[in-house]
């Protein structure tokens, strides 16, 4: 193999894992506090079309991240809104976030379909993807705002005998993990695509989810799954291109089975699962008990 | 002097009235909030409303085709009631749908040249089978290595849908269909039979009912209903009661999955007749809501299908009429689920003003 391929498949690679990247990121953040968020996909989406609409309109590409990122927030405010302060489940409410944003985003775009744009070159993402990884890793392991989350997650209620807002660190750890996904939405609408398509995220923000339990909600573990996953994917297009038949669905479906194998190893053995999976996930926080 | 905010008091009882309310207020709120979205969109909002939940099933067509969508929704739905009676988060009725329409519509590629009475029965049984044993791996998970269900259960779906992709475009395809990814059609005798001539409700809709009225049954009138109950309100209670906590997270994701294997072959056996791609517009998930609004019901479930079916239907006609994407069904469908969930504080809360002097 020559070198250029490599190095052509390596951008490739980059290129497309990077909103797996900012998705994940985000929903760990989120997770971490304690909070599973399940409308991942529709914030994506979200995001997505609402950079593209700007764009379109103003012709600012920071104008067009900016309101993505607006829109991410006021998502993701909404779901925390009804989780936090009006208790509600967690994991239905992030599925009507999902099954929102996926009509929402249809019906704002629909006029801008085929609407053609000037991509944006991608590189500023890509390393901005790692950058904030590290980031995200120093903030919990370093610093004492990273710790006081950490342990809301684990134990919300120690944590408010201790005297930090359980609900505050939750509300900006949701509108966080909100914001990321956004930024992945719009990363694929105008960079990566570059165009609006209903429903454009394909599953991504799926995959996302899978990837903070692929990767055992480390952050770093993130930035690892993420390219295996999209490895994968992108090795799978490319050995199709070069004439090989086998089922591709296998290749698609193989995140999907390493993270059903990840969480039954981390749950199988329970000092793995207290090392592990924060320890209130879904779990709401109600004060008067 | 009493406080300017209320604040949230837990109730001792969950309240009967507001159980029956909340759903209610939840549609009335989602309704308000859609005709100001179609009036942000520059739509006469009676006129889209009209469009939207009235247009669509003033026809007998209409009406029938309502209950061709609601058939899917509230089988699901009630299968998903066994699961969040007991607490357990089964949100992979989708895929446990599409391993049941791959089982029964597999016998149905298998014999697509039979015509015999015994093979509508077949598929309907290997659908609850296929549909069954999908919905039993996050039962395993759970009870074997204490894995927590939602994620496996969500990863299912995606396998299972490339699953059905896999063969529609590969083994599966059909030989004769110009290589379009989809199978043979099923013999005469592997289809639903209609319920009327000229309309697509299907036989689907008896089955339907017959399997809400069975688990009606099984809520109200046995110690199995009794023990879902019980461990979904109180997990130590039932435990100290003696019940079996594995057998009963079995019971429930197997009774789930065949229902929405059920589903799922009688929609491919039913309007679609094949195998594709794209046999069910999120079913699986939609049922959720279902469940949700009609609070795990039977009486409520068979009302909540009818209203979200609406959605989908009204959807159709919006597009068509109001040039608006179909997907704006979604909007509804979340918007009612984000009331609900939401109005639901008021079922387990009070909301007190506090005395300050």
């Amino acid at each position: 193999m020559n070198f250029d391929l490599i190095l052509g498949i390596l951008q490739i690679v980059l290129i497309a894992t990077t909103p797996l990247v900012f998705a994940g990121i985000g929903e760990l953040v989120t997770e971490k506090s304690g909070v599973l968020n399940l409308g991942v996909e529709g914030m994506m989406l979200v995001g997505a079309v609402s950079a593209f609409i700007i764009l379109v309109i103003t012709g600012s590409y920071f104008l067009a991240f900016f309101v993505s990122i607006i829109s991410g927030i006021i998502m993701s405010g909404l779901f925390a809104f009804l989780v936090l302060f009006l208790m509600s489940n967690q994991i239905a409410t992030g599925l009507a976030l999902t099954i929102f944003g996926i009509g929402l985003s249809s019906m704002l775009g629909k006029q801008y379909i085929g609407t053609p744009i000037d991509g944006l070159s991608p590189w500023f993402f890509v390393i901005f993807s790692f950058l904030i990884v590290f980031l995200v890793s120093y903030f919990f392991y370093k610093t004492k705002a990273g710790l006081i989350l950490r342990a809301v997650g684990e134990s919300h209620n120690s944590a408010h005998a201790l005297g930090y807002s359980v609900i505050k660190i939750r509300f900006l750890s949701i509108l966080f993990g909100g914001s990321m996904c956004a930024l992945a939405g719009s990363y694929i609408s105008i960079c990566y695509a570059p165009m609006w398509q209903e429903g454009m995220t394909a599953g991504r923000g799926w995959i996302a989810l899978a990837l903070v339990v692929f990767a055992t909600w480390k952050p770093e573990r993130v930035l690892i799954g993420a390219y295996i996953f999209g490895g994968v994917t992108i090795l799978q297009m490319n050995l199709q291109a070069l004439g090989l038949r086998f089922p591709g669905q296998f290749f698609s479906m193989a995140p999907y089975i390493a993270t059903i194998i990840v969480l039954v190893l981390i749950s199988s053995n329970k000092l793995r699962i207290k090392l592990s999976a924060p320890a209130s996930l879904t779990i709401p926080f109600y004060k008067g008990r | 002097m009493n406080s300017l905010f209320p604040s949230i008091v837990s109730r001792s009882q969950s309240s009967g009235l507001m159980n029956f309310f909340v759903p209610i207020i939840s549609i009335v709120l989602t309704l308000i909030t859609g005709s100001i979205i179609f009036v942000l969109l520059g739509f006469d909002p009676v006129y889209a409303l009209y469009t939207f939940f009235i247009s669509p099933i003033s026809s007998t067509y209409g009406i029938s085709e309502l209950f061709v969508k609601a058939t899917p929704l509230a089988l699901i739905a009630i299968g998903l009631s066994y699961c969040f009676k007991n607490n357990i988060y089964n949100i992979g009725a989708e895929g446990q749908l599409t391993m049941g329409a791959i089982f029964g519509g597999g016998i149905g590629i298998l014999f697509h040249d039979t015509n015999a009475f015994w093979l509508l029965p077949l598929m309907i049984f290997g659908g609850a089978i296929g549909g069954a044993l999908w919905g039993l791996i996050p039962a395993i998970l759970k009870t074997k290595f204490n894995t927590n269900e939602i994620l496996t259960s969500l990863m299912l779906v995606y396998i299972a849908l490339y699953i059905l992709d896999y063969l529609v475009v590969g083994p599966w395809k059909d030989p004769f269909g110009y290589s379009f990814p989809k199978s043979r059609p099923f013999s005469e005798s592997g289809r639903m039979p209609l319920l009327f001539d000229g309309l697509r409700v299907h036989f689907g809709l008896i089955i339907t009912l017959f399997l809400i009225f069975v688990s009606w049954f099984i809520f109200s009138k046995t110690i199995f209903g009794f023990q879902l109950k019980v461990s979904g309100y109180s997990p130590k209670a039932a435990r100290y009661a003696g019940f079996n906590q594995t057998t009963l997270v079995f019971f429930a994701f197997a009774i789930c999955g065949a229902f929405a294997g059920i589903a799922g072959l009688a929609e491919v056996s039913g309007p679609i007749g094949l195998l594709y791609r794209d046999i069910s517009p999120n079913y699986g998930f939609t049922a959720i809501i279902v469940a949700f609004l009609g609070r795990l019901h039977p009486i409520g479930i068979i009302f909540a299908s009818l209203v979200i079916a609406l959605t989908y239907l009204g959807a159709e006609d919006a597009q068509l009429f109001l040039q608006i994407p179909s997907a704006v069904g979604f909007i509804f469908q979340g918007l009612v689920l984000f009331y609900l969930l939401g109005a639901e504080l008021l079922i387990n809360y009070k909301l007190t003003y506090k005395k300050l002097l």
